[in-house]
């Protein structure tokens, strides 16, 4: 059975990964995050004064009983992690030749991340 | 024909770091190096500062410890750095994403963004240094 979407003698459209994902993923991502920032940076440049709770409250704030600033800081610790994840993937991929050594730079990357992860939801969703 | 012959010839082999460093970078790739730079020291750095996030937000009093410990001139300049990769990377990430809609790819509009970039960083650190230590 060939399948008809051939671009090549052995290539397939959908045989591998062309990094189109990733690159539309990590602009995705950027733009998220840089839109956090912005969120933040307005949060606390309109905040009376730099005090705890008034820090704490932009992490913490609900909108109708819903955790909105835990929910956004949380989605924007996971786009952060995916967004790191492609572009050190990159830089391995640029610079490390060997496959092995490749492959255990890209598996310490990636526990570093989910680390991270796990670590800041941890923090900011305990009462 | 002799004189062609005893002539040094110039051999162009496999460029090393030492050799890339007599290269002269345009902006443009001073900005793209050192958005890879800043990006890489942001990832290594993720745990600590996610660590100081920590303690401004778990308790009143970790918030105060964490002042008291951004007192000191030597975390200042460290966190200076790390504010310096976090803006270097904002903005050029933003120059690339105009890039990625074919805004402004032609030679001399590349250039003048890449400066750009690279003031807009310098100074949003500026700004963020004088409040770091205090100025105002």
């Amino acid at each position: 059975m060939v399948p008809v979407e051939k671009i090549g003698p052995k290539r397939l459209v959908v045989g591998a990964h062309y990094g189109t994902g990733e690159f539309i993923a990590q602009r995705v991502t950027a733009i998220i995050l840089a839109v956090y920032t912005l969120v933040l940076l307005i949060g606390i440049l309109t905040m009376s004064g730099f005090t705890y709770e008034g820090w704490k409250n932009l992490f913490t704030f609900t909108v109708l009983f819903m955790p909105l600033g835990q929910i956004l800081a949380t989605l924007a610790m996971i786009s952060l992690a995916w967004h790191a994840w492609i572009g050190v993937r990159d830089i391995w991929m640029d610079y490390i030749k060997p496959v092995g050594l490749r492959i255990f730079l890209l598996v310490l990357t990636l526990l570093w991340l989910v680390g991270s992860v796990v670590y800041f939801v941890h923090i900011l969703w305990r009462n | 024909m002799s004189d062609t012959a005893n002539k040094p010839r110039p051999q162009f082999r496999n460029i090393n770091v030492i050799d890339l460093m007599a290269y002269r970078l345009p902006m443009a790739g001073k900005v793209s190096i050192l958005h890879r730079v800043s990006g890489a020291l942001l990832f290594l750095c993720l745990p600590f500062l996610i660590a100081l996030f920590a303690m401004s937000f778990v308790s009143q009093a970790g918030f105060n410890a964490l002042a008291m410990v951004i007192g000191h001139p030597i975390v200042k300049v460290i966190l200076l750095v790390l504010i310096w990769g976090y803006l270097h990377h904002f903005c050029a990430g933003i120059r690339y994403l105009v890039l990625d809609l074919h805004i402004g790819v032609d030679k001399e509009s590349a250039a003048k963004s890449a400066s750009l970039v690279m003031g807009v960083s310098l100074a949003l650190t500026l700004v963020f240094g004088l409040k770091l230590f205090g100025v105002w």
